[in-house]
């Protein structure tokens, strides 16, 4: 199949970018997204030009590392799938396929489509654990989970931080990413001790770097493609305000000595 | 002269590690900040030792090579984490646990460093869970376990088909927590270039800034390897694509002794080839054989539809030739038995190499639901990447190159041949034999960083206490710069016309006929000659566009490429000089009249550990006898 595509291509950070034009007359449909972008590279290194530079790793939707806007959508036009999951018979013989990196001040562009998606990591510095050191921990058993309450921590913890939510919302809101985390602590009562604290650190520094608020429009989770929902955005901001309220009655039973 | 002394400690099996602890020497936490500790990737092992040397108050040094530490390919472990913890009360026990390894790892590991890897598996399950990592519960509320791999015990803790996601995950958050702290400082995206001997003790890393591509200098008193295997070496295989041996190879060239680089792990359970731009092939659980059986048609060539042949014409060749044991067969035997139909020309797809793995019957028996219960994120990955729905036609399958049990060889302090340097997880050689156990990969890991370095580096590092901090100004660090620099000087004036990734390709293919799946003395003798033309051709042909000051993903395939040459031909005079089939490694001399692998005790009950002698000098063997007080050994059969 043959595909018309035009890729994002900036030297490096700080400096101007544009489209650039290729077109890919040997596609096939069984080729992964991102196997067309080395069949493209290796045309390009033949001809004596810089390749693409993309990011990837595990090529099998589970480091996180690949993700690029196809056509307008993070990941591109399936659900649940990453970049690298996604293949060609997805898309249509002569089409054309405009690739751009993840958009949001928080990402910038480091170079054509890889962006700098370390704040994320900030986020987790600032509260994303639970304080126990190795050692520390008692016999797995001695603290009995609901196996719903698990499930649905597990369903939010399966997150795998490759941006898709801040990219597809118009806000650039991290909510979803950080709602995950603190919903899969605050379901399970080894995360409850530190629930509040962790709530507010995380979404002050949130704050702190720049992404936007949630305003509903649930676009990060119809691109997430672990399919981590919502809820977990309304279960944060019960967390969040739980915490508020009691950071209030402490301070007034201690004199406003926090 | 290298003397290799595994350093065991003395005294009965089941009591060396506690008599270990008990004598080990102690750093003060006063003196711990003053120490400074290298961890090089930050998989399950490297972010586990590096949070836990830093809780105890060491100054650690974090580097992996991804943007960000939770995306080391530990995610993509699958099926679970063993421990003994004997919750099903089926008769589990530490010492079992011991036996299924040394016995699947077909006794070619160390019984000391087996042992105590099982013994300290039920502390990394209780130190996971308390870190909210959400494993699978029973409706009472207490952890689930699951048999898996053929063991015949249930002790694998799993998070659905994501286990080693989970397990990252959690030893991830202990990083960051360590790294809010100020004990550990992470250095995302570098490569490491070198390791920096100093008076004959490793002192620090070259690494390369892959952003501005600057090459840094760090220093510490001990570097710790956890930079797991070199299955990329195959171009196709399970792992993450920029996984590879770059790191321990620099390691080896600098006088750490590489051990059993030949035994790979090929997993039978992978979405085969497909086409010829494939870059990955993707693992599909073993977990899934507990419910999936395999086969072929029955007639050679056989094009119908996998549902339109019937029962009578397939061939369930694992339950045929194992009855004992049928679809759970261990991995090695698993994928021989698949690469042998498919040879004889029963294979399917458009390629003939891939074999059927059916669930129609536990559909049929369980119901659709409790199927995808139990494996539907692995069905729907399936169904992404080969474009057919498990749910209503077999998968094919295919063997693949998974895990290394080679690696650096490592001491029971986890240390290498040099002093100070550490290996840690799949690096290193010690725990797995010639065929690891599913689920006990990730065990390894967690055990090794949270539980055994900390012991063993602190019985080190106690030696240290008066050496300042290490300066980067030295004459050591400016060969190991240097050295590091005109490497990639040189592979950046190469000016060919081919990509770096055609002959990765080409080195992959190479190493899958020849020192894969089976191995005989013809076809590694021709390999090693192929592999050096290729190399040949490589430092002639090959093109790397760009400049080394800026981020260029081609130059770091270059390197890794450069690298795999040396390491495939190491791997080559490995499989060679072991004449006997162990474990994964089958030499088609060494088999029984029915096929199966046949070992030879009397002749290589060794771990084979190569020094390097330089770029042109064969490579001097050392042998580590293997001394069995324990277990008996028998051979492995599973008929």
């Amino acid at each position: 199949m043959k595909v018309y595509l035009k890729i994002w291509r900036q030297k490096s950070a700080g400096v101007k970018g544009r489209f650039m034009d290729y077109v890919l007359d040997d596609a096939s449909p069984e080729m992964s997204f991102l196997e067309m972008l080395d069949a493209l590279n290796k045309k390009l290194i033949e001809k004596g030009e810089e390749p693409v530079a993309f990011e990837h790793d595990c090529r099998e939707g589970i480091c996180g590392s690949c993700g690029l806007y196809i056509n307008g959508e993070p990941h591109g036009p399936e659900k649940k799938t990453t970049t690298c999951q996604l293949h060609m018979r997805s898309f249509k013989d002569g089409q054309t396929l405009i690739v751009e990196p993840w958009r949001a001040r928080p990402f910038p562009v480091i170079k054509d489509l890889i962006v700098d998606r370390s704040a994320f990591d900030k986020i987790l510095f600032a509260g994303g654990f639970i304080n126990v050191d190795a050692g520390q921990a008692p016999e797995a058993n001695s603290i009995a989970v609901r196996k719903e309450r698990a499930e649905e921590a597990f369903d939010a913890a399966v997150c795998i931080g490759c941006g898709a939510c801040v990219a597809a919302c118009k806000n650039a809101s991290a909510m979803l990413f950080i709602s995950a985390k603190v919903s899969q602590y605050a379901l399970l009562p080894q995360g409850e001790v530190e629930a509040k604290r962790r709530v507010q650190r995380m979404v002050a520094e949130m704050d702190r770097l720049g992404f936007g608020n949630c305003t509903n429009t649930y676009a990060c989770e119809a691109k997430c493609p672990k399919g981590i929902k919502v809820v977990n955005i309304a279960r944060m901001n019960r967390e969040f305000f739980k915490a508020k309220v009691g950071a209030q009655k402490e301070s007034l039973t201690t004199g406003g000595l926090a | 002269m290298i003397q290799l002394d595994a350093k065991i400690p003395d005294g009965p099996l089941a009591e060396k590690w506690t008599r270990y602890r008990q004598s080990a020497r102690l750093v003060n936490p006063a003196n711990r900040k003053k120490l400074e500790i290298i961890v090089v990737g930050t998989g399950i092992a490297g972010s586990s030792a590096a949070s836990t040397l830093g809780e105890m108050g060491y100054n650690v040094k974090v580097f992996c090579y991804q943007d960000t530490p939770r995306r080391a390919h530990s995610v993509a472990a699958q099926g679970g984490i063993n421990a003994a913890k004997n919750y099903k009360n089926d008769g589990d026990s530490i010492y079992r646990l011991f036996y299924d390894m040394i016995k699947g790892g077909d006794y070619r590991s160390r019984e000391a460093n087996v042992y105590r890897a099982a013994e300290v598996s039920n502390a990394t399950i209780d130190q996971l869970t308390a870190q909210g990592v959400p494993f699978a519960r029973e409706y009472g509320g207490t952890l689930a376990n699951r048999s898996f791999g053929g063991m015949q015990v249930s002790r694998t803790f799993y998070a659905q088909g994501q286990t080693g996601q989970q397990v990252l995950l959690g030893t991830f958050s202990g990083l960051c927590r360590q790294i809010a702290n100020g004990t550990v400082k992470m250095y995302p995206r570098r490569d490491v270039l070198d390791v920096v001997i100093v008076d004959g003790k490793a002192r620090g890393i070259i690494t390369r800034n892959l952003i501005t591509g600057e090459i840094e200098r760090h220093s510490a008193h001990a570097v710790v390897l956890a930079t797991g295997g070199y299955g990329t070496i195959y171009y196709l295989s399970t792992l993450a694509v920029n996984s590879n041996g770059s790191a321990a190879w620099a390691a080896y060239k600098r006088g750490a002794l590489f051990a059993n680089p030949s035994f790979v792990q090929i997993h039978p359970t992978c979405i085969p080839v497909l086409n010829d731009f494939q870059s990955k092939l993707t693992l599909m659980s073993e977990s899934l054989r507990n419910d999936g059986r395999i086969w072929v048609p029955k007639t050679k060539g056989d094009k119908r539809h996998p549902n339109d042949i019937p029962e009578e014409e397939r061939d369930y060749y694992l339950e045929r030739r194992y009855p004992a044991f049928g679809n759970l067969v261990p991995r090695d035997v698993g994928s021989r038995a698949a690469k042998e139909r498919c040879d004889a020309g029963y294979g399917v797809g458009a390629t003939g190499l891939a074999v059927y793995l059916d669930f129609k019957d536990a559909i049929a028996k369980q119901g659709k639901n409790a199927i995808a219960g139990k494996y539907g994120n692995l069905f729907d990955l399936y169904q992404k990447m080969a474009g057919e729905n498990p749910y209503e036609q077999p998968m094919r399958i295919y063997p693949a190159g998974h895990y290394t049990m080679g690696g650096l060889w490592v001491d029971y302090n986890l240390m290498t041949t040099i002093p100070g340097l550490f290996a840690i997880g799949e690096s290193n050689f010690s725990d797995h034999g010639a065929n690891r156990l599913g689920a006990s990969s990730i065990m390894q890991c967690a055990g090794d960083g949270y539980f055994i370095l900390p012991y063993t580096m602190a019985n080190y590092l106690a030696g240290e206490i008066k050496t300042p901090r290490i300066p980067t100004s030295t004459t050591e660090f400016e060969e190991a710069e240097k050295a590091a620099t005109d490497k990639i000087d040189r592979l950046m004036s190469l000016r060919g016309k081919q990509t770096v990734m055609s002959f990765h390709k080409r080195l992959g293919k190479i190493m899958w006929d020849h020192c894969g799946i089976n191995r005989n003395e013809e076809g590694l003798t021709s390999a090693f000659q192929m592999v050096d033309d290729l190399e040949k051709e490589f430092w002639q042909e090959a093109r790397i566009p760009g400049t080394s000051s800026e981020l260029n993903q081609e130059l770091e395939k270059a390197r890794r490429v450069a690298d795999f040459f040396d390491l495939a031909r190491l791997l080559i005079r490995d499989a060679l000089e072991r004449k006997e089939s162990c474990g994964a490694h089958f030499r088609e001399e060494s088999q029984t009249v029915t096929g199966e692998a046949k070992r030879d005790d009397e002749h290589f009950a060794y771990v084979a550990a190569w020094e390097y002698q330089g770029k042109d000098q064969p490579p001097k063997l050392h042998k580590e006898p293997l001394t069995f007080e324990y277990v008996e050994l028998k051979e492995r059969s599973y008929k």
